[in-house]
């Protein structure tokens, strides 16, 4: 479904910055996997998930969605395939249009946008329903500007906007990382619960060691721009933390953050 | 009074335009300042040199406008030039452009030729009846940008203004919405340049110059006058809901707003004038209004902080982050 082959990238080559981003990145995804990202600060997960979305454009390799090349793709022309999730509850949503008028947005990925109403009857009862899944009972307050909606409420949202259209994969970049212990419990526990249903390809960068064994297939940890760690199915559920923290003990010259330790 | 309704409802159109960019947008277009004259100047000489139907020499107004946009919002999204720059550039350029329509002269007088003002006036429309036609005509114009608006494409320009990162993700091309936005910006203004061209009896080089504050200002203050707890209440009782719907309330409160502001603009510089200011005072009154409209509300904050809050969406926003950061 996702596949990056020889993907490399260097931020500000050939100046007294340089940094090597991501290092001859090889990474498939089957249909349905649910991928968790962890690794320390400047690992290269953000830029492996912008690499996908095309917000970053790799030095050299392919990436390829759904058996389509999209290297070249811009990312708003590649939103056709990937949703997305961000960290900040108030990226992905537009706080001055209503609920109902940001899931017309979403609704239409990678569509063409005409001149057609937005919101319709019809909309609305989906949109409703849609909603109701969200258990925040913001079904009711389809009107409402999404700018007045508590963070846990917007990226629940954020959440459902970027996955009922459907997108071939699921980008999700620390997206329960801003919200307190209880909204992070929820959204995750929404995020489980949609990519399951609807079978999404996922991949979900985090910096919770826990989440990160909790939830999905599969797991990898990246390290100076490298994959360093992929496990899945049976060996993935029979690992801890500490075999985690092992692992990144393992590793020369590692840094763990301060947030990862305190998982 | 007649008079400042019926200019106010003209430059309402422009204003419209202003609207559409500056707060829709978010993108302070200066382009405005001089396609205005573009269409001024199009309308002008289609009727004066090639004897156009005035109707038709509007539209072509709103399509000379529309062009100029579409050149500043190519230098914005393709070029990545900063916005301002971009719409002084287009300006700049539009000055001799200007000239050059209307035939390397200052000025294109429109005398003894039809205008939509010369048939109002052969029909017997005027005062009143004039401004209850001209009401008509600016009701149109918004009610149709309300529309555009609410479409699936209104909708991503709207959110392109909005959260640009966002929009993208769903995958909105945000440079194909800003240009579309400027285009139909700017051809608002041409129309309403071709409206005064045709009112006034000539288009004059000159006659946009300055504009942007008279839009600027119909805007700001537009929405000071409508963003209070009264309008808020109102637009929640059955009244208000059949008037602004719920679908797409805020722009239809916004346009509406806009409308009734560039009267009150209209309004506020008879005022000034009719208390001894001569009309070369013009420019710093406008520029007074614009600061005074601004900085007004900011007053009120800091005056009555305790009311300051209490919208319920700075409320719970604010307790909403703070939530989140505990």
């Amino acid at each position: 479904m996702l596949e990056l082959k020889n993907v490399h990238k260097t931020f500000f080559p050939n100046s007294i910055n340089e940094r090597v981003a991501l290092s001859n990145i090889n990474l498939d995804l089957n249909d349905g996997d649910f991928v968790t990202v962890i690794g320390s600060n400047g690992a290269g997960k953000s830029t492996v998930l912008n690499t996908v979305a095309g917000k970053i454009s790799p030095d050299t390799g392919t990436v390829n969605i759904a058996g389509r090349n999209v290297t070249r793709l811009k990312d708003f022309k590649r939103a056709k395939y990937v949703g997305r999730v961000f960290q900040d509850p108030m990226a992905g949503t537009a706080p001055d249009l209503t609920i109902e008028q940001n899931m017309a947005l979403a609704e239409r990925r990678g569509m063409s946008r005409g001149l057609a109403f937005g919101i319709t009857k019809a909309k609305r009862l989906r949109f409703a329903e849609e909603l109701e899944l969200l258990e925040l009972g913001l079904e009711k307050r389809l009107s409402a500007k999404v700018g007045l909606l508590s963070g846990g409420q917007r990226q629940a949202l954020s959440l459902l906007m970027a996955t009922f259209s459907k997108p071939k994969i699921l980008l999700l970049d620390e997206h329960t990382a801003a919200l307190d212990p209880e909204r992070a419990r929820l959204v995750t526990d929404l995020t489980e619960k949609v990519v399951a249903e609807q079978k999404l390809t996922t991949l979900m960068v985090t910096h919770n060691m826990g989440q990160a064994l909790e939830v999905g297939n599969r797991l990898i940890m990246m390290h100076d721009g490298e994959i360093i760690l992929d496990v899945s199915g049976e060996e993935k559920s029979s690992m801890t933390v500490e075999d985690l923290l092992a692992q990144f003990a393992n590793i020369k010259n590692a840094t763990v953050s301060d947030r990862t330790l305190l998982q | 009074m007649t008079v400042t309704i019926e200019l106010g409802l003209i430059y309402a159109i422009m204003a419209l335009g202003v609207y559409l960019t500056f707060r829709i947008l978010n993108f302070p277009d200066l382009t405005v300042d001089q396609s205005f004259t573009t269409g001024a100047a199009t309308s002008a000489i289609l009727i004066a040199n090639y004897d156009t139907n005035p109707l038709l020499a509007l539209g072509a107004a709103f399509i000379a406008g529309a062009l100029a946009g579409i050149i500043t919002g190519l230098l914005h999204a393709k070029g990545g030039i900063n916005p301002l720059l971009a719409g002084i550039l287009t300006m700049l350029a539009l000055y001799s452009i200007n000239l050059r329509i209307m035939g390397d002269r200052a000025n294109v007088p429109l005398l003894g030729t039809d205008t939509i003002y010369t048939w109002f006036s052969g029909a017997g429309i005027t005062g009143w009846t004039l401004i209850l036609v001209l009401a008509v005509i600016v009701l149109i114009v918004k009610l149709l940008l309300d529309w555009f608006l609410g479409t699936d494409m209104g909708l991503g320009l709207q959110a392109t203004g909005d959260n640009e990162e966002m929009v993208r993700s769903f995958g909105v091309s945000t440079d194909a919405m800003k240009i579309v936005g400027l285009s139909v910006s700017n051809g608002l203004v041409g129309l309403a340049g071709a409206f005064i061209a045709q009112k006034q009896g000539s288009s004059d080089i000159s006659m946009g110059i300055g504009l942007i504050l008279i839009g600027l200002a119909s805007v700001i203050l537009g929405q000071a006058i409508f963003n209070n707890r009264f309008v808020t209440r109102f637009a929640d009782t059955p009244v208000g809901r059949l008037l602004f719907g719920t679908r797409n309330r805020e722009v239809l409160m916004a346009t509406t707003a806009v409308i009734l502001g560039s009267i009150i603009y209209r309004a506020a510089v008879q005022g000034a004038l009719a208390v001894g200011f001569n009309p070369n005072d013009m420019r710093l009154i406008s520029a007074i209004i614009v600061v005074a409209a601004l900085l007004i509300p900011r007053w009120r904050v800091r005056r009555k902080p305790a009311k300051a809050v209490q919208t319920p969406a700075s409320n719970s926003a604010y307790k909403e982050t703070t939530d989140v950061r505990a």
